[in-house]
């Protein structure tokens, strides 16, 4: 066990520091979940990589900054980015999960296309996997592709699909053998978003946002040229992907600075003149709450202990998104208790809490909970392959 | 940096669990249950051949010099084989407050024999933690009046470390005059904890003691207890998991039911993040001062409540078998009920870390 970085991390360190100080200005105010960058979040993501804290290993021709991987360094520079609250490498699905999925999979030219103009924010990609007979059992999806000269036909329908009426490219599975099982059927193609046939209709969620959709594909033409992998093996191609969603997930200093905010609200919340903070049965919540915290920063020490090595964490990695989103929600459900009736105050009403974003927050959270493999997906996960214990009998073909 | 056990630290474990496995079966284990307020001489003999018993003890004393970090991997092999061993007063509790606190006399005196796994060493402490039925230990012109409960390693303590009122520690001998003993029985027959009455007892006080030197017992203390846990729960999980492997109803295995599999997906994720909090605290006591004493909260608090979680889960996947004596589970069982309650439940230990950073009165 040893935590001291050493000299050559802490120089390291040093010149992240400076960095922040000199530019930390020009951060953009809020960077939103998701969505299209603004300009300015756009100059801010291309500062960064243009220095290194984004886009960091990514090789120069592809657009990145071209550092050799290093665990640490990167581990230092969420670390130096979250204390000074300045807003770190834009995250989306483009950059998250294409980019090193082309990056892994792709061809030569797909990746001189699309890698560069993904990291600096100015194309947007939705991902379409989802569709409505296919959710958890995803590899059973339907989107037909039908191959017709140099193109594939798509017909069919996606939904669940974040940010589709933003963005400008899909990354997209469809069945383009269906007479093989059905893991063998399946193609990853990538296309615009402005291709004739393609209708977006934005889907309420509970938040009342528009923060996904239904896309609908009526005779989408895509030429041969734009699959990603093999013919017939997207289901490998997009486990790369989800591998890589489920890294985004449960981030240690994410959830530290929530945490953080809900002792300041607890602080500043006062109910007949006593601080929530000082009733304590909420304290007892908070501190419960705060070793769980703890906990999850730990093992998210020992996984980065494991990837620099080139180890395989087990089960230390398989618990991740499980109890990360579920500490997270419950961050968030703390703050609305403690806020009582003042915790349901939504929309633009008088006494409105932290702009609301607490119960924005805890609705949201449920849908971290069930996207990107749910609750009892994960259990599974972390059973069969984690634990060796059987599989279920297969019931579905 | 590196969030890792060392490569002697893998070792010294493996060597810990090969020394259980064989030494201290179930059948052992049942057998020192019959006694519980007895040394189980030649287990801990073993031990002492692999340097446990002095293991946090200086190497000028006869010990290994180790740290905290290898006390609790140590302590939850122990909690793992559910081994009736008298680890958390002798090896870890008693020697910390002579290093801390006592006289080089007294260090000499005792810590080699302690090291060579001669003596058993008794802590009476609990009412630093809090005081029920009128316990707590006055010290008046060298004598100890009063009574403390729940004392660890009660049983053929050869001395007691005593903490009195006022941060004052004492070593008091078994057969000082005035001082009546009275064995507790616990749930937990693996380890036994007791009653000391003192009427105007001849103690020594150890010349060094101060609050701190009593927290930091505590937070020592906390944290193996934390550790012993950990390891009677990941034991727990494997033999669920195992059980549920061979057990057949309706025609399959029940750990092909996916109730049964959830409950088992649960248990690991609530145990994997645990054992790296475990490790920290335990490595903060080496390392970190700054974060010691919250940590020992937060690894004590969150292991009794994950371990209540694994201790009933487990025993539910084993159907009626989980409830009998014949599988022996119920020793895990009660181990952690033990573990939950010693130095702080979790309640009490969660107060305390909010204290430390000024949320608590
Ligand atoms: C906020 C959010 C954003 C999303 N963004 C995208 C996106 O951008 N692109 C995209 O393609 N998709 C996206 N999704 C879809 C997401 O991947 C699916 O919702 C998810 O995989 C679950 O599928 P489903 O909704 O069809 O639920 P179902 O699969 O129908 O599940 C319903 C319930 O049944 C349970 N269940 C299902 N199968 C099993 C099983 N084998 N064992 C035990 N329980 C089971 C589930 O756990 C769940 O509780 C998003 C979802 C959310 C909530
Ligand atoms: C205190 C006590 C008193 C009892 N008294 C009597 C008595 O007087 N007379 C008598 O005849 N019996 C008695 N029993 C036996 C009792 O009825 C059984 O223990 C009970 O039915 C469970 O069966 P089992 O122990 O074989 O466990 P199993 O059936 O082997 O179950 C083991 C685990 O697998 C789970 N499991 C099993 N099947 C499934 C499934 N299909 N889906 C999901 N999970 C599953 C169970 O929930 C359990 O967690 C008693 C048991 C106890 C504990």
């Amino acid at each position: 066990m040893d935590l001291a970085y050493g000299p050559k991390y802490e120089a390291f360190r040093e010149e992240v520091r400076a960095f922040l100080t000199k530019h930390k200005d020009q951060a953009p105010r809020g960077l939103g979940a998701a969505g299209r960058p603004s300009p300015e979040a756009c100059s801010w993501q291309q500062l960064l990589i243009q220095h290194g804290y984004a886009a960091r290993t990514i090789p120069k021709d592809y657009g990145g900054y071209g550092a050799k991987p290093d665990i640490l360094e990167s581990r230092i520079i969420a670390e130096e980015f979250s204390s000074a609250r300045v807003p770190s490498a834009l995250q989306n699905q483009g950059i998250s999960m294409l980019v090193p999925t082309l990056l892994e999979l792709g061809t030569e030219e797909q990746k001189k296309k699309w890698v560069k103009p993904t990291l600096r924010g100015e194309v947007v990609w939705c991902q379409g996997y989802s569709e409505p007979g296919s959710g958890s059992d995803l590899a059973s999806l339907q989107t037909k592709a039908t191959e017709d000269g140099d193109d594939f036909v798509i017909n069919g329908q996606k939904i669940w699909t974040s940010t589709a009426h933003e963005a400008d490219m899909i990354f997209c599975l469809v069945r383009t053998e269906p007479d093989k099982p059905k893991h063998e059927g399946i193609s990853y193609l990538i296309f615009s978003m402005k291709t004739p046939g393609i209708e977006v209709r934005p889907l309420t969620t509970m938040t009342g946002h528009a923060e996904f959709n239904e896309v609908f594909f009526t005779d989408v033409r895509v030429p041969k040229t734009q699959i990603v992998g093999q013919r017939g093996q997207g289901w490998l191609v997009a486990n790369a992907t989800l591998k890589y969603e489920r890294g985004m997930l449960g981030d240690p200093a994410a959830m530290e600075t929530r945490f953080q905010a809900l002792v300041d609200l607890m602080r500043e919340e006062t109910v007949d003149g006593q601080r929530a903070i000082d009733n304590p049965i909420f304290r007892d919540r908070l501190i419960r709450l705060q070793a769980e915290l703890a906990a999850m920063k730990f093992n998210g020490l020992r996984l980065l202990t494991s990837a620099s090595r080139g180890e395989d964490p087990g089960l230390a990695r398989l618990i991740v998104k499980l109890q990360s989103c579920e500490l997270t929600h419950q961050i968030s459900a703390l703050a609305i208790d403690v806020m009582g009736e003042f915790g349901v105050l939504y929309d633009d009403s008088p006494y409105l809490r932290s702009h609301g974003s607490w119960q924005w927050g805890y609705m949201f959270q449920l849908g971290l909970i069930i996207g990107g493999g749910t609750a009892q997906i994960q259990k599974n996960i972390i059973s069969e392959r984690g634990l060796g214990m059987p599989r279920e009998p297969k019931l579905a073909k | 940096m590196e969030f890792a056990l060392s490569e002697e630290q893998r070792l010294l474990q493996d060597s810990v669990r090969r020394f259980l496995e064989q030494n201290a079966p179930l059948d052992k284990v049942r057998l020192a249950a019959g006694n519980t307020h007895t040394v189980q001489r030649s287990l801990w003999a073993g031990a002492s051949e692999l340097g446990i018993p002095g293991m946090l003890i200086p190497e000028d004393f006869g010990g290994m010099g180790l740290g905290f970090l290898d006390a609790a991997i140590v302590y939850e092999m122990i909690g793992r084989h559910v081994a009736p061993l008298p680890f958390l007063g002798t090896t870890v509790m008693a020697p910390l407050a002579l290093m801390l606190a006592g006289s080089e006399a007294q260090q000499e005196k005792w810590l080699p024999k302690i090291a060579a796994g001669e003596i058993v060493a008794g802590v009476a402490i609990t009412e630093k933690i809090g005081i029920r039925e009128d316990a707590g230990v006055k010290a008046l012109n060298g004598k100890l009046t009063g009574k403390s409960l729940f004392v660890i390693d009660w049983a053929e303590a050869d001395f007691y470390i005593v903490a009195d009122s006022d941060h004052g520690l004492h070593l008091v001998l078994p057969d000082a005059k005035g001082l009546s003993r009275r064995a507790l029985n616990t749930i937990d027959k693996t380890r036994s904890v007791g009653e000391l009455v003192f009427d105007r007892v001849a103690a020594e006080p150890l010349p060094r003691s101060s609050a701190d030197a009593v927290a930091r017992m505590i937070d020592a203390g906390r944290v193996m207890l934390a550790a012993d846990t950990l390891g009677a729960g990941q034991m727990m999980l494997e033999k669920a998991v195992a059980y549920a492997g061979e057990r057949k109803q309706f025609g399959r295995v029940i750990g092909s039911f996916q109730a049964v599999k959830h409950l088992c997906a649960e248990m690991a994720a609530a145990l994997e993040p645990s054992r790296s909090l475990v490790w920290y605290a335990a490595h903060a006591l080496d390392e970190v001062p700054g974060d010691a004493r919250l940590m020992a909260c937060h690894a004590k608090s969150h292991l009794s409540e994950v371990g209540r979680f694994v201790a009933r889960t487990a025993t539910e996947v084993h159907g009626g078998m989980g409830f009998t004596d014949l599988l022996g589970l119920h020793y895990w069982f009660k181990r952690i009920g033990l573990d939950r309650q010693l130095l702080g439940g979790p309640e009490l230990v969660r107060l305390e870390a909010a204290r430390l950073q000024g949320w608590a009165a």
